[in-house]
This record gives C-alpha cells, structure tokens and sequence, in this order.
C-alpha cells in the first residue's frame, strides 16, 4: 500500500525501505535521478546534493544511464559524495513496482524527457518530489510540469552557482558557508 | 532500449517531444488507449506525461518510448498479447 501523498515537510523512515533502496539502515534515503549528462551543471549538482543530504543523516542514492554512472564514479573515485549508484531503467522500474520507496526523491529535467520521468515518478511514488529544472529551457519545461511537486528552476547551463543558490534556499542550506 | 531494443519494432518518430507524439498517436490511430505513466508494456515500463495514448492497428501496438539523452519514439510492435490486454483495460 501506498503511504499517503505528502510533498514538504517530515517524512517518517522506513529502516526497511532504507535498505531496499541501497542507503543505510536507520537513515532516510534520497533517490537522485539524474537525466542526460550533456548539461555540465547537472554532475556538480548532483554531487553537491549528495554531499549536502548525507551530511542532513539521509543517505542518497544517484541513478542515471550508464555515463551518468561513469561520470559520478570517475569525479568520485573514493565515494565520498556518492555510496550507491544504480541504473535509471532498474530505478524506475523498482519505483513502478513498489519495491523501493524513498523518503525523498530529486528528479533532474532539462529537456522534455526529463520532465516525462520526474511525471512518472510522481505518478508512481508517493514520497517528496524536488524537480530541479535546468538549461537554456528551463523556463519553457517547467511549464510543461504541471505536477505535483516543488520545481526548481534556473537557465543554468555551465555554471551551477545560482541554481545552487535556490536548492539552498529550498532545502533550508541557505545560511550554510560550506 | 532494454528489452524493447530485443524486438522488431519500427520507428514511427524519433527524438520527439512527448507532447508531438501524443498529437500524432490522437491524429493517425482510430483505436487508441490511455494509460498510466508506468503502465507494463512488452517487459519495459511507459515514461510519460499524461494523458499518455496508446494506438492500435491490425496487430500492432503503438507506443512511446523514452529515453534520456534522446526524447521520446514512438515504436510500432507487433503485439496480439499487449492488445488483447489493452482492449481488456476499457
């Protein structure tokens, strides 16, 4: 069953779920989906979020296609950021069928196939959704995003400073120096 | 394309936006289905915004498929199983 829809706020962990989505047991986990890797603010802002969630106790986990796999193990080669990675198709699939469950998950959109997955997450899984949209069309995409779900949205494309700016602010870092 | 790329499929668009495939899935195909995002097809699951269409013509299956880096296809699979259950779904 379906834990009831809930988009801010606490999320009560589930040490089980934790687990069976590759975090530690006894900490919150975060699913990051990450898109396309050809948007270089993508790959620092995932790294960041990992960095920043880990650090808030909630163990993140990142998928993508296998560059984006590539591209976080070689920028991370010790794991200091990322503990688990997995495969975008294997994700998705776990979250339609209900075997993973995150506390939060952070969807990834800058073309129109990202908003399509991040759709389908909302519509598949019950927990936070953060929808970070990004890249010169980022305005016009989050247009199309008429979910549920708290939309972050900067046209940034090789500097990630602003976006990360507003994923600050949203995710209460903002009075953070680090 | 995971266990789609295992099949004989044709491309009817590529590299769209889901959007266009589903005004072109509306336009061409009488028989036609919505669907949930997620919902099971030939072993790969639909990524999409809904409302998400799904033709039917003779014995093929008409559907999008998503991929990251690449927008949305819509394929053409021959599939009397997949419609047969489709039809059961009205």
């Amino acid at each position: 069953m379906r834990p009831t829809l809930r988009v801010r706020g606490a999320v009560k962990m589930d040490p089980a779920q934790s687990m069976a989505v590759g975090g530690e047991a006894g900490k919150k986990t975060a699913l990051l989906l990450l898109g396309c890797p050809e948007v270089p603010v993508q790959m620092g802002i995932a790294l960041y979020l990992a960095s920043r969630l880990e650090k808030d106790g909630v163990s993140a986990v990142v998928a993508g296609n296998p560059s984006v796999i590539q591209l976080i193990r070689v920028s991370d080669p010790d794991q200091h950021y990322v503990k688990r990675v997995m495969n975008l198709e294997k994700a998705m699939a776990d979250l339609i069928e209900g075997r993973m469950r995150p506390d939060l998950t952070v969807s990834f959109a800058h073309n129109d196939a990202g908003i399509s997955y991040a759709a389908t997450v909302r519509h598949v899984s019950a927990s936070p959704l953060y929808l970070i949209i990004f890249g010169r069309e980022a305005e016009a995409l989050a247009g199309l995003a008429e979910f549920e779900c708290e939309k972050i949205v900067e046209r940034a494309v090789h500097n990630p400073a602003q976006l990360k700016k507003k994923i600050d602010k949203v995710f209460g870092w903002a009075a953070s120096k680090s | 394309m995971g266990c789609i790329e295992e099949l004989k499929y044709e491309t009817i668009l590529s590299h769209a936006s889901f959007k266009e495939v589903r005004e072109y899935v509306k336009e061409h195909f009488k028989e036609r289905y919505e669907v949930d995002p997620g919902f099971k097809i030939f072993d790969s699951y639909i990524i999409g915004i809904p409302p998400i269409l799904v033709g039917i013509e003779g014995d093929s299956v008409i559907f999008p498929y998503t991929k990251p880096c690449h927008g949305t296809f819509l394929l053409r699979i021959e599939g009397p199983e997949e419609i047969e259950r489709l039809r059961r779904k009205r």
